[in-house]
């Protein structure tokens, strides 16, 4: 079955001042599924994801968003690609004076023309779908990490994106808030539809949520390998990849 | 009866069973798109008057989300307040997996919040004269942190950390050194013109310069230096270490064994005492070079004259009590800056917060010491 390409990335190149970090690297990524990024710390995984969602502008490449390249496009589409797309970032980034409900309501009351009582409904919908229900009045310094993460996924999901990317969503996280976020994510996905981009290196998740994993590495500035990350355990040809995902010590 | 209409890409088909019975045919996308246009067009439909039962027909809904089931959650809600029945049919495959998946049989109830109680007068005034009282502690006793701070580094002056003391100086001082000339130099021009007016018409243009040496020196040099640097510097400190607060350096600092106060604290106050005073000397110059020009191009006085003038004004104790003043506001603007740092909890808008709150308690503080500078000085000088 010929699957829809949502994300395309043709010859990107991403570069830290003088240093490239990605060197001419292109990757589709297929409606509906579950991309993981995975690598080594300083591979660059953080600065991919950053050049997807349009934070950094490459010096050369392209990044086609539903067909839109946003690394060309004038500010009234990209706006309309970035009601496409919710992230959630590495440290939540919640807006600190505000409660949790009013960081899920900013972007409906701002995108929808629903009632004020029905954003209300909603948010609190929304909370409930992450396991947050009953803290709509708590401030983000009031909770705990994993409940910061979740209200972060609240929010980024609060229009229902087509499109989620992940910064290292289970950074900072314990096993069980961990497993929980995963369980979500694939909920998400399998419900909504909704394709996921993931930053991590974390192993257990990995194995638990991909698809498919693209691995990049620092020395290549590029991708290595890119697969089902059950058969790149096993059957990679590169012994580094195998090695990444056994969790073993390289040895150069 | 038949009402229909067609937006974007849904369709809503009612029609009237026996009696208050009613169902409603939804077709197409039930979306973020279309949740808004639905539930205004369903209010209005049954507003006047609300059916004993109904029944949402789901069998042509090609995709359902949340905000779908946000509009299902509405009409159960309207007709909860009408005492009617509400009921679901059709609703298959994905759709199905949705309303379970968001447990919707028990919405809106599941989602209600505990409302926080509005607190009472009494309960918001006993918090606020708690809030003052601990408010008041701390100030104390980071005060006394502070005074041990200064003594420690007074015994044990190697541990005074020299780099960051230096580049305080630096950023406090050389930095805000063309903005208080500026200020200066303005503020002397202005004082000798605005004087200038009333003591021409008495023939002692000469004692502009008087006027303008002595204002300075004694009072407006120290303050207007002191209210820039609170300004400048004041707010700095309290945006650097609330900042390092909430990112837990603060935190860091202290389990790594170091003194918080003494690390980021003393090479702050102890640099803005140094700088402060020479500033108010630069600040002094530049205020008598305003005078000194309006004095030489409008009042038709020599510019040795004026200057002699200056001199024969002023005393040393004049400059000396200008200089202790300003010592003493440098260290109320490090103090109250680091504090309002130290206060700092929460997230990037409480750095605003004991931003602000650090420039206005210095600016405060700074009048309220020269008061007291000037009462003092009326029965001892």
């Amino acid at each position: 079955m010929k699957q829809h390409v949502i994300i395309q990335v043709k010859n990107l190149i991403a570069r830290f001042h003088e240093h490239i970090i990605l060197d001419r690297i292109s990757f589709e990524v297929y409606q509906g599924e579950i991309l993981v990024i995975v690598g080594e710390s300083g591979c660059g995984k953080s600065t991919l994801l950053k050049h997807l969602i349009g934070l950094y502008h490459p010096p050369s490449g392209q990044v086609l968003i539903e067909g839109e390249d946003i690394t060309t496009c004038d500010e009234v589409e990209f706006q309309k690609v970035l009601r496409k797309i919710g992230v959630l970032y590495q440290g939540s980034a919640l807006l600190s004076s505000m409660t949790l409900s009013e960081n899920v309501a900013l972007p409906i009351q701002e995108y929808t023309d629903l009632p004020h009582d029905s954003i209300d409904t909603m948010v609190k919908m929304k909370l409930t779908l992450v396991n947050l229900g009953g803290y709509e009045h708590y401030l983000p310094s009031e909770i705990s990490g994993g409940m910061k993460k979740r209200a972060a996924l609240a929010r980024a999901m609060a229009l229902n994106p087509t499109i989620l990317f992940f910064d290292e969503p289970s950074a900072g996280l314990d096993p069980l808030s961990s497993a929980e976020l995963d369980n979500l994510i694939i909920t998400i996905n399998r419900n909504l539809g909704t394709t996921m981009v993931i930053v991590t290196h974390e192993l257990h998740s990995i194995f638990a949520v991909a698809h498919r994993v693209i691995m990049l590495d620092a020395r290549a500035k590029g991708i290595i390998a890119e697969g089902n990350p059950h058969e790149l355990r096993d059957k990679s040809t590169n012994p580094f990849v195998r090695q990444f995902f056994n969790r073993q010590l390289t040895h150069h | 009866m038949r009402t229909s209409k067609t937006v974007p890409s849904y369709h809503c088909v009612v029609s009237k069973g026996e009696g208050e019975r009613i169902t409603l045919h939804v077709e197409g996308r039930m979306d973020v798109t279309t949740a808004a246009p639905m539930i205004s067009e369903l209010r209005l439909l049954l507003k006047n008057s609300p059916p004993l039962s109904l029944t949402v027909d789901l069998e042509r809904v090609t995709y359902l989300d949340d905000f779908g089931v946000l509009v299902l959650v509405e009409l159960k809600q309207i007709l909860s307040r009408g005492n009617g029945n509400f009921y679901l049919t059709n609703a298959q495959g994905k759709v199905r997996e949705i309303l379970d998946l968001l447990k919707f049989p028990t919405l809106p109830e599941s989602v209600a919040t505990i409302r926080k109680v509005p607190s009472t007068i009494f309960v918001r005034l006993g918090e606020g004269t708690i809030g003052v009282i601990s408010d008041m502690k701390y100030l104390i006793s980071f005060l006394g942190a502070v005074c041990l701070a200064l003594f420690f580094i007074l015994f044990h002056p190697k541990s005074l950390r020299g780099e960051d003391t230096l580049s305080a100086m630096q950023r406090t001082g050389v930095d805000a050194l063309p903005i208080v000339g500026l200020i200066s130099f303005l503020l002397g021009l202005i004082m000798a013109f605005m004087s200038s007016v009333q003591l021409k018409q008495f023939g002692t243009n000469i004692l502009v310069a008087s006027l303008v040496a002595l204002a300075m020196v004694r009072e407006l040099g120290p303050i207007m230096t002191a209210i820039i640097v609170a300004g400048r510097s004041g707010s700095a400190f309290a945006a650097e270490i609330g900042t390092m607060k909430i990112s837990e350096e603060v935190d860091a600092l202290f389990t790594m064994g170091f003194d918080p106060t003494r690390f980021l604290v003393v090479p702050k106050i102890i640099a803005t005492m140094i700088v402060v005073p020479l500033l108010t000397l630069f600040s002094n110059m530049f205020a008598i070079s305003g005078g000194l020009i309006v004095g030489v191009l409008m009042l038709d006085l020599t510019a040795n004259a004026y200057l002699a003038q200056t001199l024969h004004t002023l005393t040393l104790s004049d400059l000396l009590w200008g200089f202790f003043k300003s010592g003493v506001f440098a260290f109320l603007i490090a103090w109250i800056g680091c504090l309002r740092g130290f206060q700092v909890r929460g997230g990037a808008s409480s750095v605003g917060h004991a931003t602000t709150s650090a420039v206005v308690s210095g600016i405060f503080l700074i009048i309220l010491s020269d008061a007291i500078f000037a009462v003092i000085l009326q029965y001892w000088g």
